[in-house]
């Protein structure tokens, strides 16, 4: 048994915001209220700190199976742990790829052995995440996967598009896409605009994404199926997503740390600002922004893509795209949106919780029998990131030596502290 | 105050007063290649690395032939040599090129950056000879000393550019270069090639879709190399370009009998420029590789030599501050 006292507890979910305790048995919620008290408990003092249900990353590569060294499940996980997360969704772009029911029983078996916190497994739309062939969706949902994408390209045509949609409304599983037309792309390694044409980097213009989002949502208005636009980094693109929601479309959204803290401006020749899809301009930045504010956007995702040191420090165009994201995401997010008043910390705490959970359909609250998964955080506390601490596999990040205001101070999965700071 | 180089790695980011030092600092060289005995032991004992990982044929022989006439030893790393042909990273390639300690290294390379790159990781003077389509530093250098030399002066002048300009670095440095002098660019090619964002560049940069608007009243065209291959994506047909884009005689006229032309070769005769404009007296293109030189051996005389500047140099600093 586990309780937390003299915290405050945010649960968006009810829209609770008060001083109560949290008392834990087992790996469910017992009891919240006022002044509990328990025998022979462990007790946290979460004094000064917010205690919310615990945050899902709808996003990340833990590269494992056959990039293990880049970032284990067991080095990810830790990572995440350490960034408040209880749960991390990992994208099916292994190798092998996650296109089958055993490939994705062994990410599930290796997260039970060695996975600090829960991991949930999304399965490719297409068989080897090729554009050709269904993926085994429905023996991979047998095994766990809570979501589709062929996540570091886009589902390749609006034909294919269609079919998975329609196959997992029946399924009831959501479909992610990573947005992008390849033929604008074409080769691009930064976002098109003044900065592209300084440092002479091929430019990404910002259509690419948006071309994807319009067909993605017009495939959405034609199937019905629950569409879920990952690492979304434009306005035009948050526009569709807006105009999809109005007409009651079950399509949602996510947006990443780096996305709404850096922008093409902050580009220079360091493969760590180089990432997919690029930085954005000043002026998608604030529309983000305005999203998270306003709830056209659900959920803060990290990208977590961890690449190991000799593959990134490269030539700028040689390198691979992505950063890693778990340890910064809470401290961003407190950072760069709650501290400067741009949102609520109760809507930013909603973007790593019920926002989430909601896309993947589920629930997420701080109440009697629900999954004792909690991050309690601190929105104040003073520290700097050091990129060479990180328990995960690779360095890659644009925020090594950072300063912050706000940290997790622990991070509780199944009733069990797997991350204290 | 003039601040010590460490680096040629672009123009951008070097001030007016190191430009015009570089410059004045040529000038000996350009007397000197007229001598019947052309070589200095200035450099003597001392080692440049050529590392060359995009083919090149003028400016490494322009930037071997500069470290000759010092008296510098030169090693020489070539593309098709190369060991990343081997499939050796960039960083692996110079770090064996260094434990031979060179004591300065001149890189092209196809990467954007790549010079930068190198600089961050190197212990020794790093000369850009032109990354990707970011800069072609000392290319500018050499325009800017023959246009100097030419019109009296560089200040305040009228400049075109003609041809392919988004994928030039020869294009960047050069407007780089010159509006730090106060010049007008006008830039003019096939639109795909001359997007908006290069106005922000620099200011006093505009974009003149008519080729006979873009040449009236320039003082100076730099007719760029149209790369054939780039001809193909998208397809632009040669015939099209020369319709519209050719430097010919009687476009020449529009600009007027004192007009400079300038062309960073190798050029593609009858495609970008007329053969009796690029052979006739307003063409400055043989002075420029005689210049090429001058600059490439102040530069290297320099940076390597660690020669000082006239005016107390700034410890620690570097020409990218």
């Amino acid at each position: 048994m586990l309780l937390i006292k003299n915290g405050r507890v945010l649960d968006p979910s009810s829209g609770t915001d008060a001083s109560l305790d949290v008392l834990l048995d087992g790996s469910r919620i017992s009891k919240v209220g006022a002044s509990l008290s328990a025998s022979n408990v462990e007790v946290f003092d979460a004094a000064g700190m917010i205690v919310a249900p615990g945050f899902i990353d709808l996003h990340c590569h833990l590269r494992e199976p056959g990039q293990e060294l880049s970032e284990t499940i067991e080095t990810g996980t830790r990572a995440a742990a350490r960034g408040g997360f209880t749960a991390v969704c990992t994208m099916p772009n292994t190798q092998p790829i996650n296109d089958n029911a055993s490939v994705t029983r062994g990410i599930v078996e290796r997260a039970a052995a060695a996975g600090a916190v829960r991991v949930w497994p999304i399965g490719a739309a297409s068989v080897g995440s090729k554009g050709e062939a269904l993926a085994e969706i429905a023996a991979m949902r047998d095994a766990g996967i809570v979501a589709v994408s062929d996540d570091g390209k886009p589902v390749a045509t609006a034909r294919l598009m269609r079919q998975v949609m329609d196959y997992c409304r029946a399924l009831d599983l959501p479909v992610i896409d990573h947005c992008e037309d390849p033929s604008l792309f074409a080769g691009g390694v930064m976002r098109e605009g003044p900065r592209s044409i300084r440092l002479g980097l091929k430019g990404i213009p910002a259509q690419s994404e948006s071309i994807c989002v319009g067909r993605d949502v017009e495939v959405a208005m034609l199937t019905g199926a629950r569409l879920h636009i990952a690492h979304m980094s434009t306005r035009a693109s948050l526009e569709y997503v807006r105009a999809a929601k109005k007409q009651g479309l079950p399509v949602t959204c996510e947006v990443t740390p780096h996305h709404f803290t850096l922008i093409d401006e902050d580009v220079r020749y360091d493969s760590h600002y180089k990432m997919n899809p690029p930085l954005a301009s000043r002026e998608d930045r604030a529309a983000l922004i305005e999203g998270l504010a306003d709830g056209s956007v659900d959920a803060i995702a990290t990208d977590h893509a961890p690449h190991h040191p000799s593959s990134k420090d490269v030539e700028f165009d040689r390198a691979p795209f992505g950063i890693t994201g778990f340890e910064t995401a809470l401290a961003l997010g407190l950072s760069e949106l709650v501290h400067p008043g741009k949102i609520s910390l109760k809507r930013l705490v909603e973007l790593f919780t019920t926002g989430p959970a909601r896309v993947l359909g589920i629930e997420r609250k701080i109440a009697a029998d629900e999954p004792a998964d909690l991050t309690i955080f601190s929105p104040d506390v003073a520290w700097t990131f050091r990129a060479a601490d990180s328990p995960s596999k690779s360095r890659n990040t644009p925020f090594d030596g950072r300063s912050f205001r706000g940290a997790p101070m622990a991070t509780v999965v199944a009733g069990r502290i797997v991350y204290r700071r | 105050m003039l601040q010590r180089l460490q680096h040629l790695l672009g123009i951008e980011d070097l001030t007016r007063e190191q430009i015009s030092f570089i410059l004045d600092q040529a000038k000996p060289f350009q007397e000197f290649h007229r001598h019947p005995l052309k070589k200095l032991a200035t450099l003597r004992g001392k080692t440049v690395a050529l590392a060359f990982f995009e083919n090149s044929t003028r400016t490494r022989i322009s930037f071997a032939t500069a470290a000759a006439r010092l008296g510098a030893d030169t090693m020489n790393l070539q593309a098709e040599s190369s060991s990343l042909k081997k499939g050796e990273s960039l960083l692996d390639t110079l770090w064996t090129l260094e434990a031979m300690r060179p004591d300065g290294i001149v890189i092209r390379h196809s990467s954007s950056g790549a010079p930068e790159f190198v600089a961050q990781r190197l212990g020794i003077p790093v000369v850009n000879a032109g990354d990707g389509t970011h800069e072609h530093p000392t290319q500018a250098l050499l325009d800017a000393l023959t246009i100097r030399d030419r019109k009296r002066k560089l200040d305040g002048l009228h400049v075109t550019i003609l041809g392919d300009i988004l994928h030039s670095r020869v294009a960047r440095s050069n407007i780089h270069l010159l509006s730090k002098f106060g010049a007008h660019i006008t830039l003019c090619g096939p639109a795909m090639w001359v997007p908006r964002d290069l106005e922000s560049l620099a200011p006093n940069v505009r974009r003149v879709s008519r080729v006979d608007e873009a040449l009236d009243g320039a003082d100076v065209i730099i007719v760029l190399r149209v790369q054939t291959e780039r001809l193909h994506e998208p397809m632009l047909a040669a015939e099209e370009y020369i319709l519209q884009f050719q430097l010919t005689p009687e476009r020449l006229r529009l600009a007027g009998p004192d007009t400079l032309v300038l062309h960073p070769g190798p050029m593609n005769r009858g495609l970008e420029i007329d053969p009796s404009v690029a052979d006739g007296p307003q063409s400055g293109v043989l002075e420029q590789v005689t210049n090429g030189l001058a600059i490439r051996m102040a530069l290297l005389y320099h940076l390597v030599g660690g020669a000082a500047l006239e005016a107390a140099p700034a410890p620690g600093t570097t020409g990218k501050e």
